[in-house]
Parts: structure tokens; C-alpha cells; sequence
């Protein structure tokens, strides 16, 4: 008997899962009202991972770029968040603004590096980051390594500061989620997917790959750089050692390997399990260190597809609807 | 000026030194070993406590320390980069860029954050130079690292080309799976290959810690030395790589002469400056890493 | 004697059968041909004999020995030699240096560089260039040379013809008959059907991963085998034949 399929985007699980996500969402966006100082500290600390961990994933899972020097943008955001609350701008906006001109940067930036393929652009990277470090370092304004504050921060209170970096680390989650969400959802998503799966055929079916990946370029770009004028605005202190080091790529590596490559699910769940995991561990000092580089180790041998693409070729497990599913209907010519 | 370029020169020969182990493995396997740096800075801190604690001058350590280093190659391939291969391109990079990280802070926990050099086991031969003229003196192990550098480079070039092992490492680099048919185990190939390649790691690792110190995070600035002099060249050739050492010398020492700071900036602007150049022009000769990088697919 | 006995082959590209259920043997010194429309599976199985492909279940035999288990590159020291499909030569190596990496088994006999160039004088001139550059025919002559220099017991020739017009195969061929009659024992996979019959002793026919026809060339006739190529032979179309 001929079975006939119909192309669909949601399934129940994917309605369910947006109805959880929307419920957590507005509980989060309470979260200043109901949780004390410390909690509203740690969960801005959590956004900001599941910023990083998704941008990481955006450009390695999505895009098949593995940057070794996404600390370039953390890095260049926090220090023009830094340079523009000292030109006088409110910091607020200067942490946005100064995502925004990473942002602009790192157009010509992918012009360039784009062209460089596989270990070549991993490492190209890691030059880049090298070498803005250098010359964030030469800016008399942050003393070389001795570096400087956001202490335009001090015009507000601990509180409205404390809070209002919360929300808007959440607001910044929720939008660049979003935006890989929708960017995934739309037709030049799709062509990330084909590019993810196959980049060959995906050009031979007419993806326009330069486009796309330029477009994760940017976006995962704006994303770290966000990340990292929210880094500065909790940790107030800018030091380019703290904000350029490789640790950084390793947190996202550790993250995004462990949490699972390519899936959008597996970038946040690999965001959750290092935020517990430095919660618990971050204080062992190296040997912390040499546990994630370990586990980064372990799971791309073993585990690739990490922990949700195990459970995701277990149980079909997609929650979100980035995907198309073919379900069988009755009936109908084929 | 020309003592500065004398310098640069020779400081190019250390580069070459360190970027021939990484060109080697990526023209035969495809492969960046991410923790390339780090293993060299391993191999010094072998030989560290070798002439710290038992008295062995680093020249001799090397007799124990390189069979170590090849031996850790083989297992290197065999273990970690055959298996990170067959799982994907990407693959390779996050496995090998995890063991940089583990092999570092690994380092640190072991010896702590002090800088170490080899150069008090090795007496005068650390700081005499010749006087070459008024303005000009060498130091003669720059010297030798210098000579060393041509010699691997020449010795793995003539590996390649001439010895039967050469060309089963060129046959199993360009098809692995016919290889087999030929009668060649491209499995033991490429472990072969893996361990040469450390055994220059494990050289070039000696050459910074007698020349210079080193500390447990040092890695990172050599493999983007070894990269960066790598690319400037263009892996594939004996004098390409040694051209691209020097090159990136002779950038930093222009940016030190710049700036105080501007040390490691010229080094990387040179770098950017030649790969735009070949990216964007391609009337200049294209060295095959780039080709390879830019021109597939 | 038996130089080679497959036996009850069965091997997979993941859940496809390619190979179904093959059983045949070789004897020393005789030329076979295995012909079947393109998808039957004669590729799969040249690449199972040489060990380049794990079977799912069933044996191969050399001589007495069972080498099933055996990786490719151990069995070229046994005596299998295989000219794969599309040539695969080390483009970016001389012809030279192609030839001289098919002495890496160190199997002694009659072959050599000399003797290969005796037998393919086409590559003489083309010594030092490299193999990338070669006219088809050329390409060709040095993927049997490379397979030759193993001085293999067994030579298995995969579509030697393909891709190259009809007189440099006629070429090829003749070349190829230097080994013939020193007693190497060769299976041939040749689209073209009276070229393999005019060459081999027997016979086998593939048609969608299992033999339905196997025999002495002289015992069978050129419309018996087409019509077991194309599968007429049986009562029905099979759904979905082999293109």
C-alpha cells in the first residue's frame, strides 16, 4: 500500500516546547523581583554563556567554521563598550553600541578570513585575536595590561545596575536566539542546513554559501561581542588578558562539543552544563581547565554529535521546528 | 639596521624550525595539530628536568627526549587524529585544540608559572657570538639553530622525494584508500609521518628553551609563529618554509624598530599583509597550502 | 589448481546487498571475464577479492588460504593485485614513481620497471612526468604497470577500457596479453562483451549482485550471456532493474 507524506514544521513536541519556552521566559523576565542579588548575578552569567555557546555554534555547527579566535570580538567588544562610556555615552548603550561596531567590523573582517577553509581559518582567527589584543594594548586609555573600568557604571545604583544588566543579558539572549532561530527558520537557513550536511551539493543546488556564511560571520560576531560588553558590565573591569585569551574559545568549544555540534538545542544544553559545572568546579583553578580541554578532547572523539545529538539519534528528539518533517497521511497519490 | 636584518635572519631559522613540523603534517594529512606550540614547550620541559634534575646537558637529553617525542607522535596518530579524521574535517582541529589545552594547563600544574630556560646548561655556547664585523656580531647558537633548521627542512624534503618511505607518505597524502591496493599500510604511513613530525616538534622545542624561555603557556605564541611562518612560505617547499620564518622575523624586527610594542604587530602584519596578497592577487605565486585552502570546492 | 575461490560473498554499502550470495572459483592461469550491466556488482566484488571492501559474510580463498580477514595492503604481499576502477593513480607522482610504489609488497618475480616499459612502451617517453598529465590510455598502461610491479599471482582488472577510444584499448589489450600468457591468473570486469570473450576462458555474469550465468567462454554463446546480462532470462522484470 502506498503511503502518502505531508511536509510539515510543527510537531506536538515543538509546540509544547515553545509553550515551556515562552513560560520560562516570562519567569526569567520576573527574575530580579524574586531572586536575591547573587542569583540574578550567576543567571546573567548564565545568558551570557548560552549567548556564546549558540554564536559558537552558529558559526562551527551551522556554518562548518571553526574559529579558534571568537575571543577577538568578546575582547573588542567589552573595550569599545569601555571607550565609549568614556567618550560620555550612557554605558548602557555603549555596551549595545559597542557590539554594533564589532558588528560593522567584522563585515570587511569576513571579506577576508572567509576565504581561508578549515585549520587555516581556525588559526587565521586566533592571529586576528592575537593581534587586536596587541593593539587594544597600546591604547593609553587601558595602560596595557593594567587596563581600566567601566566605572560609568557608578552613576547608578548597585541594584538598578545589577538588574538592569540582568535584562538586558536576557533581552540579548532572547533576541540573538532569536535571530539564529529565525535566520534557521527562513530560506537562507535552510541553505545553512544543506550547508552544514553538505557543502558541495548544497552549492550545486544553488545555496548561495558565501552569503550565508558571511551572514553567520557577522552574527556570531555581534553575539561574542555582546557577550563581552555584558562580561564587562558585571565584571566593571577591563583587562585585555581576561577579555583576548584562548580560554574563552575553549569555554564555547567545551560547551558547544559536549552540549551537541549543529543542533540548536545542544548549544543551550551545553551552555547549562557549563554554567553548573563552573559553578561548582570554577574555583579548582588549572585543574578545571585541563577537565574541560579533557572533555572537549573526549567528547570530539567519541561523542561529536555531543550529548543532544546522542539523545537526538535515540529518540528523534527535535524540539524546536528549525527542521521539516516528512509525516505519513492516508490516502492521496504519492 | 643590517645587524637587525642579520638578527631577523637568523631568528627566521628558529621559525622555520617550528613551522616545518606543522607544514609537514598538513601537506601529508591534512591535518593542523592545534597543539603543536604545546608539545614543543612540552619537549623543553623534558629536557628541562633532564639537566635540572639529573644533570643531563640538553644536548644529550635530546637523545632521550626525541625517541620520546616520535614515539608520542605515533601515538598521537593512532590514538587521537586517525580517529578525530574519520569523524569530520572539524573534527581534528577541536580534538587537537582540547589536548593544547590539556597538555598547558598540565604544564602549569606541574611546574607553576616561573619562565625556564635551558641556556645554564649549556655554558658559553648560550651567549658567545662571533663578531662578524664593527656593527654585526652572531650568537652562535642562533647560529646553529639556523644550520639545524636548513638541515631538517633539507633532510624531510629529501625524505619525500627520494626514500621509498617519502613516497608512500606522497601516495597515502593523495589517495589513502588506494594505497592499500599498492600493498601500503597507510595506517602505520601516517603514524610514520605523525612521528617525524614531533621529532622536529621535539627539535624545536629544544631550540626555544636554549635560546629563549619558555613558561607553561608559551605554546600558543610558537604555534602561531610555526602557523604564520608556515603560511608566509607556503608549505610544500624546503626554502618556502625558511623564507616564510625569515620573513616573519624580519616583520617583528621592523615593528620592534617602529615601536617598542610592536614586536609580535609586525610579526602578525606581515602575516596578513602576504596572505591578503595571495588571496587577492593571483598573479603572485600560489604556494599549495593556499591553493588548497582557497581553491577546493 | 585453484588460484582463487570466492565463496558464498556477501558484501554491503550499508544496507544495499551488492554482492549476494557469490561463490565461484579461478584456476591458476585462466583469464575470466565478469561482465554485467552497470550496478550488478562487479566492482563491489573486485574490491571485496582485494580486501578494499569487508564482506558482510562469506570467504575468500587464495590458493588454500583464507583471506577474508586479511586488510588490503597484506594481501597485495599474498598475490592479489588490483587495477581499480577509474585508474586511481598518485597524479601528483611521476609515472616513475608510481610504477616504483608498486614494489612495496616486495613479492619477487619477473616484473620490473624494464619489463613494465617492455610491455607499455606507450610510457616510455612519459617516464618522468607526472601521472596527472597522462593521455587516458597512458593512465591506464600505468595503473597495470603499478599493479604489475607487485608481481601479483592473481591480477584483477576493473573496466580497463572505460573512458579510452577503441584503439588504445586495442592497445591496452595487446599490452596486456604479455601477461596473459606468462600464466598470471587475471579476472577481467569489461563492459564491452565480445572484447572480454575474446580474451577470457570463462565466464561470469552478473545481474544485480548475484551470478546468473558462469561457464567456459566456449561452452556458452554471445546471446546466452546477453540475455542473462539483461535479465531476460528470467519469467518476470524484476521491479526496479539495474540501469
Amino acid at each position: 500500500m502506498m503511503k502518502t507524506h505531508v511536509v510539515e514544521r510543527w510537531t506536538e513536541t515543538a509546540r509544547v516546547t515553545v509553550i515551556v519556552c515562552a513560560v520560562v521566559l516570562a519567569v526569567l523576565a520576573l527574575g530580579p523581583l524574586v531572586f536575591g542579588a547573587g542569583l540574578v548575578d550567576r543567571m546573567t552569567a548564565l545568558f551570557i554563556y548560552v549567548i556564546l555557546a549558540a554564536m559558537w555554534n552558529a558559526l562551527a555547527g551551522y556554518g562548518g567554521l571553526v574559529s579558534v579566535g571568537q575571543q577577538v570580538f568578546f575582547g573588542l567588544g567589552a573595550y569599545f563598550a569601555v571607550r565609549l562610556a568614556n567618550a560620555g555615552l550612557d554605558p548602557f548603550v555603549s555596551l549595545v553600541l559597542g557590539a554594533g561596531i564589532v558588528a560593522a567590523i567584522s563585515l570587511p573582517l569576513s571579506a577576508f578570513m572567509l576565504r581561508l577553509r578549515g585549520g587555516e581559518f581556525a588559526i587565521g582567527m586566533w592571529v586576528i585575536a592575537a593581534l587586536a589584543h596587541l593593539l587594544v594594548n597600546l591604547d593609553t586609555l587601558v595602560r596595557g595590561e593594567t587596563g581600566t573600568s567601566l566605572i560609568a557604571l557608578n552613576a547608578y545604583s548597585a541594584v538598578a545596575r545589577r538588574d538592569g544588566i540582568y535584562w538586558l543579558a536576557l533581552v540579548a539572549m532572547v533576541a540573538l536566539l532569536g535571530a539564529l532561530y529565525g535566520l534557521l527558520r527562513s530560506r537562507t537557513g535552510a541553505g545553512i542546513q544543506a550547508i552544514r550536511d553538505d557543502e558541495a551539493a548544497a552549492a550545486s543546488l544553488g545555496v548561495r554559501i558565501m552569503r550565508t556564511k558571511r551572514i553567520l560571520f557577522v552574527l556570531a560576531a555581534f553575539g561574542a561581542a555582546m557577550a563581552g560588553t555584558l562580561w564587562l558590565a558585571t565584571a566593571i573591569t577591563f583587562q585585555p588578558n581576561a577579555y583576548f585569551g584562548v580560554q574563552w574559545t575553549a569555554y564555547m568549544i567545551f560547551m558547544v562539543l559536549v552540549g551537541g555540534l549543529g543542533t540548536f538545542e545542544g548549544a543551550i544544553l551545553g551552555a547549562v552544563i557549563f554554567f553548573l559545572i563552573e559553578t561548582w568546579f570554577g574555583a579548582s583553578g588549572v585543574w578545571y581547565l585541563v577537565g574541560l580541554g579533557a572533555a572537549a578532547l573526549v567528547f570530539a572523539l567519541f561523542l561529536p554529535r555531543g550529548l543532544w545529538g546522542a539523545l537526538d539519534d535515540r529518540l528523534q528528539l527535535r524540539l524546536l521546528p528549525v527542521g521539516y518533517r516528512l509525516r505519513e497521511s492516508a490516502g492521496g497519490k504519492n | 639596521m643590517m645587524n637587525a636584518i642579520v638578527q631577523g635572519v637568523l631568528l627566521g631559522g628558529y621559525y622555520a624550525l617550528i613551522a616545518s613540523g606543522l607544514s609537514f603534517m598538513f601537506s601529508v594529512m591534512r591535518i593542523i595539530n592545534l597543539a603543536h606550540g604545546s608539545l614543543a614547550v612540552f619537549a623543553a620541559y623534558l629536557l628541562f628536568i633532564l639537566a635540572d634534575s639529573y644533570g643531563i646537558s640538553p644536548f644529550l637529553g635530546l637523545l632521550i627526549v626525541l625517541p620520546l617525542m616520535a614515539l608520542l607522535g605515533w601515538a598521537l596518530q593512532r590514538f587521537v587524529l586517525e580517529r578525530a579524521a574519520r569523524a569530520g574535517l572539524l573534527v581534528p582541529i577541536l580534538a587537537t585544540f582540547g589536548l593544547a589545552i590539556v597538555v598547558d594547563n598540565l604544564l602549569f600544574e606541574q611546574f607553576g608559572a616561573d619562565t625556564r630556560s635551558l641556556a645554564p646548561y649549556i655554558g658559553d655556547l648560550s651567549f658567545n657570538s662571533w663578531q662578524i664585523t664593527d656593527d654585526i656580531s652572531v650568537g652562535q647558537f642562533a647560529v646553529l639553530t639556523f644550520v639545524a633548521a636548513v638541515a631538517v627542512l633539507t633532510l624531510l624534503q629529501v625524505i619525500l622525494s627520494f626514500t621509498p618511505l617519502g613516497r608512500a607518505i606522497r601516495a597515502t597524502s593523495e589517495d589513502a584508500d588506494t594505497v592499500g591496493l599498492v600493498g601500503i599500510d597507510a595506517r602505520k604511513v601516517n603514524a610514520i609521518a605523525t612521528a617525524i613530525a614531533l621529532v622536529t616538534v621535539g627539535l624545536a622545542g629544544a631550540a626555544l628553551g636554549l635560546r629563549a624561555t619558555f613558561d607553561p603557556y608559551a605554546g600558543e605564541p610558537q604555534l602561531l609563529f610555526a602557523f604564520e611562518a608556515a603560511v608566509i612560505g607556503g608549505a610544500g617547499s624546503v626554502w618556502g618554509t625558511l623564507a616564510g620564518g625569515i620573513a616573519l622575523a624580519l616583520g617583528q624586527a621592523l615593528g620592534a624598530e617602529i615601536a617598542p610594542q610592536g614586536f609580535l604587530i609586525g610579526g602578525h602584519v606581515v602575516f596578513l599583509v602576504v596572505l591578503f596578497a595571495r588571496l587577492f592577487a593571483p598573479g603572485s605565486t600560489f604556494p599549495a597550502m593556499l591553493r588548497r585552502a582557497v581553491g577546493r570546492r | 589448481m585453484t588460484a582463487l575461490r570466492v565463496a558464498n560473498l556477501d558484501v554491503r554499502h550499508g544496507l544495499l546487498r551488492a554482492v549476494r550470495d557469490v561463490s565461484f572459483t579461478v584456476a591458476s592461469g585462466e583469464v575470466l571475464a565478469l561482465v554485467g550491466a552497470n550496478g550488478a556488482g562487479k566492482t563491489t566484488l573486485l574490491r571485496a577479492i582485494a580486501g578494499a571492501h569487508l564482506p558482510a559474510s562469506g570467504s575468500v580463498f587464495l590458493g588454500d588460504v583464507d583471506v577474508s580477514r586479511v586488510p588490503a595492503h597484506q594481501r597485495v604481499g599474498k598475490g592479489i593485485a588490483l587495477v581499480p576502477e577509474g585508474r586511481r593513480l598518485f597524479a601528483q607522482m611521476t609515472v616513475e614513481e608510481n610504477l616504483l610504489i608498486g614494489r612495496v609488497s616486495g613479492r619477487s618475480g619477473d616484473w620490473n620497471v624494464d619489463k613494465v616499459l617492455e610491455a607499455f612502451p606507450n610510457l616510455v617517453k612519459r617516464f618522468r612526468a607526472k601521472a596527472g598529465t597522462l593521455s587516458g590510455g597512458e593512465q591506464q598502461a600505468t595503473a597495470i604497470g603499478r599493479a604489475l610491479m607487485s608481481n601479483p599471482d592473481i591480477l584483477l582488472l576493473d573496466e580497463v577500457s572505460l573512458g579510452l577510444s577503441p584503439l588504445v584499448v586495442d592497445r591496452v589489450y595487446e599490452s596486456l596479453r604479455g601477461s596473459m600468457t606468462v600464466g598470471t591468473t587475471i579476472v577481467l570486469v569489461e563492459q564491452d562483451l565480445s572484447r572480454a570473450l575474446a580474451v577470457a576462458s570463462r565466464v561470469v555474469c552478473m545481474l544485480e549482485g548475484s551470478v546468473v550465468l558462469e561457464g567456459q567462454v566456449a561452452d556458452t554463446s554471445r546471446e546466452k550471456i546477453t540475455e542473462a546480462y539483461f535479465g531476460l532470462h528470467r519469467s518476470h522484470q524484476p521491479p526496479g532493474a539495474a540501469a
